[in-house]
């Protein structure tokens, strides 16, 4: 409980910051080719736009499947940190695999959530985090104890440096703008999966 | 050989299937239960070596075998005819990465189904399947299962290919409730 105990207890209680800031600051701790799986829409546009890595998969076809798909990858690679990126309107759609993560406890799992409130791709419509529900409250009420909101940058950086050294599952909320992202990520699916399962070295 | 234990009356090939995938390397169980996959499952609860995957929907598991792949490992989606229903959009996931996929679906709404309400998502699964790219492979009988399932795991993670075998209700025995 200490860990949501210094952090803002509420979703309104946390800055508003930059997702391709607070990507940038995640990807420069990225020193141990950790997996970093990118759920669809801005959350992937920004991750290739901090700089393309062999061990980033960018998830572009379905909402929600970042999660799991992170699962799956960190219960094959227990020695890797697997990161799952996911904008509050997939996490929405899937929150069972919240509690999946919490009941099989992968300690290698960190589960960040960009919460600008909004269906951003699709015209800005608002997500029903926008109306009342609180993310890191339904992460934490479906077993993810160590889930919390990130206070400023400064919160998320000593957050995303313990979530990579310290038994988890992590979940950290991040509320977010809505600024536009500056990079598009590529799109053949074969390719990106490819070019991940070589950069962690098991084939493709 | 006798197809059932007789003293408990349960079928000897689910373990044998077991059996047969983990052999064949698969090391992920994802599951939403059905009563006929519960050996499958209980046998890799009991598994040291595999993980045991209780999933919320089915649509989780389809996410997470394609995670198991990118991580260099095998996994099996058990799940009901109902749960196809779930995954039909995930399945693009499997077929514009073409990810190697298995899942084994056990059957309602065919063959002696007693409740109405099993058949329209039992009669759609393999159009369903079929239109999304996944090869559907049969077992009607007992011996069938073994080499049916043997063909699936080298048509999945050999050829690549996405492939379902279903396990009718000829086999597993037809619900009446």
């Amino acid at each position: 409980m200490s860990f949501a105990a210094n952090h803002p207890r509420h979703r309104n209680d946390a800055k508003v910051m930059s997702r391709a800031d607070l990507t940038a600051r995640l990807v420069a701790r990225l020193h141990h080719e950790e997996a970093v799986i990118g759920g669809i829409g801005y959350a992937n546009f920004d991750l290739w736009g901090a700089g393309h890595r062999p061990q980033n998969f960018y998830m572009l076809g379905s909402m929600g499947l970042a999660v799991p798909i992170a699962l799956g990858v960190a219960i094959a690679q227990p020695a890797r940190r697997v990161v799952a990126l996911e904008g509050d309107g997939s996490v929405l759609m899937q929150l069972g695999a919240l509690a999946t993560v919490a009941g099989l406890r992968p300690a290698n799992l960190v589960i960040v959530i960009w919460d600008n409130g909004a269906y951003q791709i699709t015209g800005g419509q608002p997500t029903a985090a926008a109306a009342a529900a609180d993310l890191v409250a339904i992460a934490r009420g479906a077993g993810i104890a160590q889930s919390a909101w990130a206070a400023d940058e400064s919160d998320f950086e000593e957050m995303i440096a313990r979530a990579l050294t310290e038994d988890g599952p992590w979940l950290i909320g991040c509320r977010i703008d809505a600024v536009k992202p500056v990079a598009t990520t590529e799109r053949d699916p074969a390719r990106i999966r490819d070019r991940f399962m070589r950069g962690i070295a098991v084939g493709g | 050989m006798a197809e059932f234990d007789r003293d408990t009356g349960t079928a000897f090939w689910p373990h044998a299937l077991y059996d047969l995938l983990r052999g064949a390397g698969v090391s992920q169980f994802a599951y939403v239960p059905d009563a006929g996959h519960k050996v499958l499952i209980d046998r890799s609860l009991a598994d040291p070596d595999a993980q045991s995957i209780p999933l919320t929907t089915e649509e989780e598991g389809v996410a997470l075998l394609a995670g198991a792949d990118l991580g260099g490992a095998r996994g099996v989606l058990l799940m009901q005819s109902s749960g196809v229903g779930n995954c039909i959009n995930m399945l693009s996931l499997i077929a514009g990465g073409r990810f190697p996929f298995l899942t084994l679906v056990s059957m309602r709404g065919e063959f002696g189904e007693g409740n109405p309400w099993q058949f329209p998502m039992g009669q759609a699964v393999v159009p369903v399947l079929e239109a999304m790219g996944v090869i559907c492979l049969r077992a009607e009988h007992p011996d069938e299962v073994i080499p049916t399932v043997s063909a699936a795991l080298t048509m999945a993670f050999q050829s690549g290919q996405a492939v379902a075998v279903l396990l009718t209700q000829k086999l597993i025995g037809a619900k009446s409730f």
